[in-house]
């Protein structure tokens, strides 16, 4: 066993993956809400993933990776026994855990994945948890085993009625609160459109909203500046100040106009990736 | 007889409608016949002004004895009896401010080339495999950490192994040498001459680890408990931005992740590698820094159609070495002095457009003796930009001062040392940006060597 290599590697649909890893440090030092950078190879981006879990013991770290470009593409296509080039984490600032009560836990997607480690933390520390989960359909709805596990009420949607209520998790939301719960906190981890207008809700609802953002980043540790986000009409780095922020104040339009910048980019990548690779690793 | 009298010798660049287009190292190194005529042009003198001046005391007159001697690998040797970063500091280092700049020929014929023939002597002496690492002294049984891998914790590593300490040096990034490799482009000094430098204190024996961030993944008082002292050379790296109106719009960078893309990431060799960046066709550098002329030169080599550098005050204030300014200007950089940047214009895709300046002029000096810019009323004006690049400075990265509450820090942010240059834990000493607030890399390792000489002290040494 050595450091950085795949242990475990599980396939949660077609475009999701899950990974263990053994990584002693940062398995020691992890904490709810903090994430790590990742390159898969020489010349390859630096993608920060959340952290999804972690065993101090093992040694060992979660993470679960969507493809959604070429470094995406490469990371799932690596395989049990073969390592990640570099692993630097824990990185950004952990959630703030006390007990507010009863909280809302709201994952859209893969976003679900990175909202389990809040919901568990949350959990083991006396709180009521809500989960509430979305995907566009059944196939995509990732953990909801493992959501149930740590959570005293979990909610599935889907865009499709494929699964659990058909419609989106502000929904389910707003149901919740109809029903009589009194939720003091959310935190909520998905598409950018998705947390936009879910913390614009909860603020209707008298819910707390927190929101964990993605911005591009580079090296994670406060260094380089691109991931700057507005919150409270000041600038943020999301990789020291978050990922998580308080959301009834954070610029989401702005967001997502950053996190468009290299669109052209990212889609040249992916097609000279696909060109390149079409034989050796069978992606269609 | 040493021939004073020769023509200062400087050596072949790469001409500046060439080298604007591609990342290849600017100045060539010396010929061996163009080393030796520079040899000779040093009297030797006994007085040795050069050596004071250099702040880490290279032992310049000897090793350039030994140039013209023909042995290069005494050379190489005299050099790195107190620099082991030779192939670097003959690249980057200001020489015009220290050894060359009191070189007694300076006045009637030209100081000696010190610099070019500091990188020959490296070159040359590594190419024919007689650069030697010094060999370490005995085992202390001492464990000593640094942190960064930039000048500052490389020369302080090498130096304690030297000394025959077991030495570790953590890196946060995927790659060493700190700013030498993310914020110096390949133009000024290349990939492989880091890698070379750095294997050199590896093959003493100093071992290295990328991926950890102390403070992060690791906490100083961990590191304290393993190891016998800990030296923090961890940098600058947080980047100072303007607070002007539209400086989140997409197109806007701070020098540091520019620099970091092109020069750490190696964004243009985009899609061979999978890091992008994007300059469009008009782009401005706000600063007047090494920085700012670092940005402005990487911006002009992915081929846009103007790069501007606009600064507060005048050109004589810039705080760029003269020769970055000239390379720079060379290499068809525009300057616009005497601006303020008061606005970032964008459109209704958050997308940048321009910037709105306002123009200055110089008023009375201020506490460091430079002018004072003063903004004339109603000369605003502003600039198309597809691109702008913030390199106004930066502050200490505050990573480990946040989790270690009992290492005092001052308001700037950068670590406090006593009087005796040790921080206010026993054991921790510090050193480079993270003291310095952003200085050069020769200073850097200036604090690495002061460093590691009252490491070993403290750890019982000589």
């Amino acid at each position: 066993m050595q450091e950085n290599e795949i242990l475990v590697k599980e396939q949660l649909n077609e475009v999701v993956m899950k990974f263990v890893i053994y990584k002693p440090l940062v398995a020691r030092a992890a904490r709810a809400g903090q994430f790590v950078i990742l390159r898969g190879r020489d010349g390859g981006e630096r993608v920060p993933v959340t952290l999804v879990d972690w065993d101090e013991k093992a040694g060992t770290i979660t993470v679960i990776i969507q493809s959604i470009g070429k470094s995406t593409f490469m990371f799932n296509s690596l395989k049990q026994g073969d390592c990640f080039l570099n692993i630097l984490g824990p990185l950004g600032t952990a959630v703030e855990m006390k007990n507010y009560g009863t909280v809302a836990v709201i994952g859209g997607g893969v976003g679900i994945a990175e909202v389990y480690p809040i919901a568990k933390a949350l959990k083991a520390i006396g709180n009521k948890v809500i989960s509430i989960l979305g995907a566009r359909t059944k196939s995509l709805l990732i953990l909801e085993e493992q959501m149930r596990a740590v959570s005293d009420e979990t909610i599935c949607c889907t865009d499709d009625g494929s699964y659990g209520q058909k419609g989106m998790v502000t929904d389910a939301l707003k149901a919740c609160v109809n029903s009589g719960e009194k939720i003091a906190a959310g935190f909520v981890i998905g598409p950018i459109p998705m947390m936009k207008f879910t913390s614009k809700l909860m603020v209707e609802l008298g819910i707390e909203p927190y929101a964990s953002l993605n911005p591009i980043m580079l090296d994670g540790t406060g260094m380089c500046g691109g991931c700057r986000v507005s919150v409270e009409g000041k600038v943020r780095f999301a990789c020291v100040d978050g990922p998580m922020f308080p959301a009834r104040t954070i610029d989401f339009d702005e967001l997502i106009r950053r996190t468009g910048e290299y669109k052209l980019q990212e889609k040249t990548a992916v097609e000279k990736f696909e060109k390149d690779h079409q034989c050796k690793l069978g992606l269609h | 007889m040493p021939s004073p009298s020769t023509p200062r010798q400087n050596g072949t660049s790469q001409a500046p409608q060439v080298r604007r287009k591609n990342f290849e190292e600017v100045a060539k190194s010396l010929t061996q016949e163009e080393a030796l005529l520079e040899a000779d042009r040093c009297l030797r003198c006994a007085a040795h002004p050069c050596q004071n001046a250099c702040p880490v005391g290279v032992h310049i007159p000897d090793f350039i004895a030994a140039v013209k001697a023909g042995d290069i690998g005494k050379a190489a040797s005299e050099i790195m009896k107190t620099s082991l970063l030779p192939a670097i500091c003959g690249r980057v280092c200001p020489q015009e401010k220290h050894c060359e700049g009191h070189c007694v020929l300076k006045a009637k014929f030209g100081a000696v080339n010190i610099g070019g023939l500091e990188r020959y002597t490296a070159d040359t002496a590594r190419a024919q495999g007689v650069l030697k690492a010094p060999t370490p002294a005995a085992d202390t049984g001492k464990k000593v950490v640094c942190i960064g891998s930039g000048p500052s914790s490389l020369a302080c590593a090498a130096e304690l192994r030297r000394a025959g300490h077991d030495v570790t040096v953590l890196e946060a990034l995927h790659a060493y040498g700190g700013v030498l490799r993310y914020g110096i482009p390949s133009f000024r000094l290349p990939r492989e001459v880091i890698n070379k430098e750095v294997e050199t204190v590896q093959a003493m024996g100093v071992k290295f680890h990328t991926d950890v961030l102390v403070g992060a993944t690791i906490k100083l008082d961990d590191l304290r408990k393993e190891y016998d002292a800990v030296y923090i050379g961890s940098g600058a790296g947080l980047p100072m931005m303007l607070g002007i109106p539209g400086e989140n719009a997409v197109g806007v960078y701070s020098a540091n992740e520019f620099l970091t893309r092109i020069n750490l990431m190696q964004a243009y060799k985009f899609p061979d590698t999978d890091t992008p960046i994007h300059v469009g066709k008009h782009v401005i550098v706000l600063g007047g820094g090494n920085s700012a002329m670092d940005a402005a030169r990487c911006a002009m080599r992915l081929q846009p159609q103007s790069v501007t550098i606009a600064y507060r005050r005048s050109r004589e204030e810039m705080p760029a070495r003269a020769a970055e300014v000239e390379h720079a200007q060379e290499e068809s950089v525009q300057f616009e002095f005497l601006v303020t940047p008061k606005e970032i214009i964008k459109d209704e895709n958050n997308r940048v457009t321009g910037l709105r300046f306002t123009r200055n002029e110089l008023g009375a000096p201020d506490e460091k003796g430079r002018r004072r810019p003063v903004e004339i009323a109603g000369s605003d004006f502003v600039m198309p930009a597809d691109t702008i690049i913030v390199a106004i400075g930066q502050r200490p990265n505050p990573t480990i001062s946040k989790t270690t509450p009992d290492l005092k820090v001052t308001e700037r942010g950068v670590i406090a040392l006593n009087e005796k240059g040790e921080t206010s834990l026993p054991g921790v000493f510090a050193g480079g940006d993270i003291i310095r607030g952003g200085a050069t890399v020769l200073l850097a390792m200036k604090d690495g060597l002061d460093a590691a000489r009252k490491i070993n002290a403290y750890l019982g040494g000589k």
